[in-house]
């Protein structure tokens, strides 16, 4: 079982490396990373690549970890018994099983994506510990443990928001994602939209690059937004004759509301413009 | 096996721990990595580094470790540094005289190897340092505007042909950081600052209400619902800016980023040594767009808690005396006004990032933690631990 990237995924080669020694030795990798990397997409590429189920937990704020393993409805089990209902007499029927227990009762390894796992409580991750390690755990109300047969691929995502303990990263392996360098990004390209103009993309990644080089942007924009800007531009049927013409920074790109999501970013934009503008007239 | 590259991290202050060790031990006998070198180094990586501020650090002790293991080869990866091209560079930024001295030291040829031997020398002795060459008077390399970063020489010995490997291209150098009080230790101690309250859309079960209203209703369940619990604790930030906490503000800037994403309300505003009739936002526009600290003192209510962030090491005139203030003429000495805002925030702590042990050196100090009423607390850990049971 290895990983090498897919059609529709450019990986380098130290991020298969990475997945791979994840995948062998069946230990929870975790991916960090600019935004727009792709760092959640890539959990969905492997398991196409692999031929496997996705089980996707997207943490939010409020979410425990019990969430991820169980939740027992006392207060549907209450109102059954004052109704008589003979389910009430079988605990099991308000176990409801969490996204863990679905991955560890897989009837062949299924990729567990905990996205955003940054987004919850600082404690979240220690809670998780020994079930992700050990991968089972033990439901009290009706006291069966459950137990992973087959170990899930585990995939786990950060956007660094918090940080995140040392005993939870000691059992993961880890990847950064770096931002793409222009080959890379080319093959990404290349990736996405096959059928694209040759010149539209050298001209589009010139001026994505140059942008991304301005000093005292709030977002950089990353590589999916460059998809989006090249899917409008090829939409609008823009030709590359237009992003050229806009030499060094003297217009703002056409359609840059794909790249620049703030408001500062587009004024600094702006008034970098009027300023090369002013220089040359 | 890898024994030198584990201690060499552990040494380099890379956290690995011998789980880690054995995970890549493991990895290894699996064969996830027996193609090439550089499929070896992924793997260190990916086993041994779990924080992208430690990803240089890795780079340089692998470098160091598996030094002349791998033969150059490769031809994309090899980056080519003609002597004459660093020559001219060289010469492009000399002045005559310095020419003259290199001619002293033995000419180009033997400065050249004084250059390597020293590049070495600084490599081994810090490991960790951006600047391999220092800028000092008194070496002559410093004058040539020689950049490592923008000229490599390569570190096996031969200088014309080095091959840029992957580990020694550094591309997380940007990453690196030394942080001292690391920001999830901070959190962890704020956190006890957490008030909780009942705020927003009812979602939890109400055990003792719907105990109390099943039983009224005739034992037929009544479900009564409570909001859940936020962390309902406001804060007021107080920061010291400029002059002598330029030293500290790193330690600052950490206890803010690390406090706000920790609470609901908080508000954080800058000062200079001590508190006067103005404070900003923004240090940017200080002298710009200030506020009045009455309308700070009228605008967030007393239930807020308020932190002092600041060396408060200044002279003496600054705090007992009107119009000592060093920026601007003060009609109301800072003692006034601290014991304003006092008045104001009943709950309220001094952070100092002075070690504590140093404390009575300074006068200065010594005032402030008396207006303080000794709620003064060194910006460690420990203090940050003790502030905050002071101020919940």
């Amino acid at each position: 079982m290895r990983f090498e990237g897919t059609e529709t995924y450019v990986t380098t080669n130290d991020l298969s490396v990475s997945i791979n020694a994840a995948i062998t030795l069946e230990r929870p990798l975790l991916i960090k990373g600019e935004p727009g990397t792709g760092k959640t997409v890539l959990a969905a590429e492997i398991a196409k690549a692999l031929g496997k189920n996705l089980i996707d937990w997207t943490i939010k704020s409020t979410t425990k970890a019990q969430h991820g393993l169980y939740e027992y409805d006392a207060v549907a089990r209450l109102r059954d018994g004052q109704l008589g209902d003979e389910r009430v007499n079988d605990v099991a029927n308000y176990i409801k099983p969490g996204k863990l227990w679905e991955a560890f009762t897989a009837d062949e390894t299924p990729i567990l994506l905990i996205d955003e796992i940054d987004k919850a409580d600082i404690e979240f991750p220690n809670d998780l510990l020994q079930e992700l390690d050990r991968m089972e755990f033990y439901v009290h109300e009706t006291h069966q443990t459950v137990r992973a047969e087959r170990r899930p691929i585990v995939i786990i995502t950060s956007n660094n928001e918090k940080e995140l303990p040392d005993a939870f990263l000691r059992r993961c392996f880890f990847h950064y994602i770096k931002f793409p360098d222009a080959e890379t990004m080319a093959r990404i390209v290349e990736v996405h939209f096959p059928a694209i103009k040759q010149r539209l993309v050298a001209e589009a990644m010139r001026v994505f690059f140059e942008l991304r080089d301005v000093p005292g942007l709030k977002k950089k924009p990353s590589t999916s937004e460059l998809l989006d800007w090249l899917k409008l531009l090829m939409a609008d049927d823009i030709s590359p004759d237009a992003l050229r013409s806009q030499e060094a920074g003297t217009v703002i790109p056409p359609l840059y509301g794909a790249l620049l999501k703030s408001e500062q970013d587009v004024h600094l934009l702006e008034r970098l413009a009027f300023l090369h503008r002013r220089e040359r007239g | 096996m890898f024994t030198g590259l584990f201690l060499g991290l552990k040494e380099a202050g890379v956290p690995v721990s011998l789980r880690e060790y054995l995970d890549l031990l493991a990895a290894t006998q699996a064969g996830v990595a027996d193609q090439s070198v550089d499929d070896f180094y992924y793997l260190a990586r990916t086993s041994l580094v779990k924080d992208e501020r430690h990803l240089d650090r890795f780079d340089r002790v692998f470098a160091h470790v598996f030094k002349g293991l791998e033969k150059p080869e490769g031809e994309e990866g090899t980056a080519e540094i003609p002597e004459e091209w660093l020559k001219k560079l060289a010469e492009l930024s000399l002045t005559d005289e310095e020419k003259e001295a290199i001619e002293a030291m033995g000419g180009w040829e033997k400065l050249m190897e004084t250059l390597k031997q020293r590049m070495e020398e600084q490599e081994k002795r810090h490991q960790g340092g951006s600047k391999w060459i220092g800028t000092a008077g008194t070496s002559p390399f410093g004058a040539y505007g020689y950049n490592p970063e923008g000229v490599r020489i390569g570190q096996d010995g031969n200088r014309n042909f080095s091959a840029v490997k992957v580990w020694d291209k550094r591309e997380f150098k940007d990453l690196d950081g030394e942080v001292e009080i690391n920001t999830r230790n901070i959190k962890v101690a704020l956190r006890r600052l957490r008030r909780f309250a009942r705020e927003g859309a009812a979602t939890e079960l109400d055990i003792d209400d719907t105990i109390n209203s099943t039983a009224k209703n005739a034992g037929w369940l009544d479900l009564k619902m409570v909001a859940e619990r936020h962390n309902a604790v406001k804060l007021l930030l107080m920061l010291d800016i400029g002059g002598s906490m330029d030293w500290h503000i790193r330690a600052c800037e950490e206890l803010f980023s690390a406090a706000r994403s920790e609470f609901k309300h908080l508000e954080a505003w800058y000062f200079h040594n001590c508190l006067y009739e103005n404070v900003w936002r923004e240090n940017i526009r200080r002298h710009r767009q200030t506020t009045p600290t009455w309308e700070v003192l009228h605008t967030y209510p007393s239930d807020y808690k308020l932190v002092l962030v600041g060396d408060a090491s200044m002279s003496p005139y600054e705090i007992a005396v009107p119009g000592g203030s060093v920026e601007h003429f003060n009609e109301e000495s800072g003692e006034a006004w601290l014991r304003r805002v006092l008045q104001v925030y009943p709950k309220a702590v001094w952070l100092n990032p002075v070690p504590q042990e140093r404390w009575r050196y300074t006068g200065s100090i010594g005032m402030v933690h008396e207006i303080m009423d000794g709620r003064m607390y060194p910006l460690t850990l420990e203090g940050l631990d003790d502030a905050m049971r002071e101020l919940s």
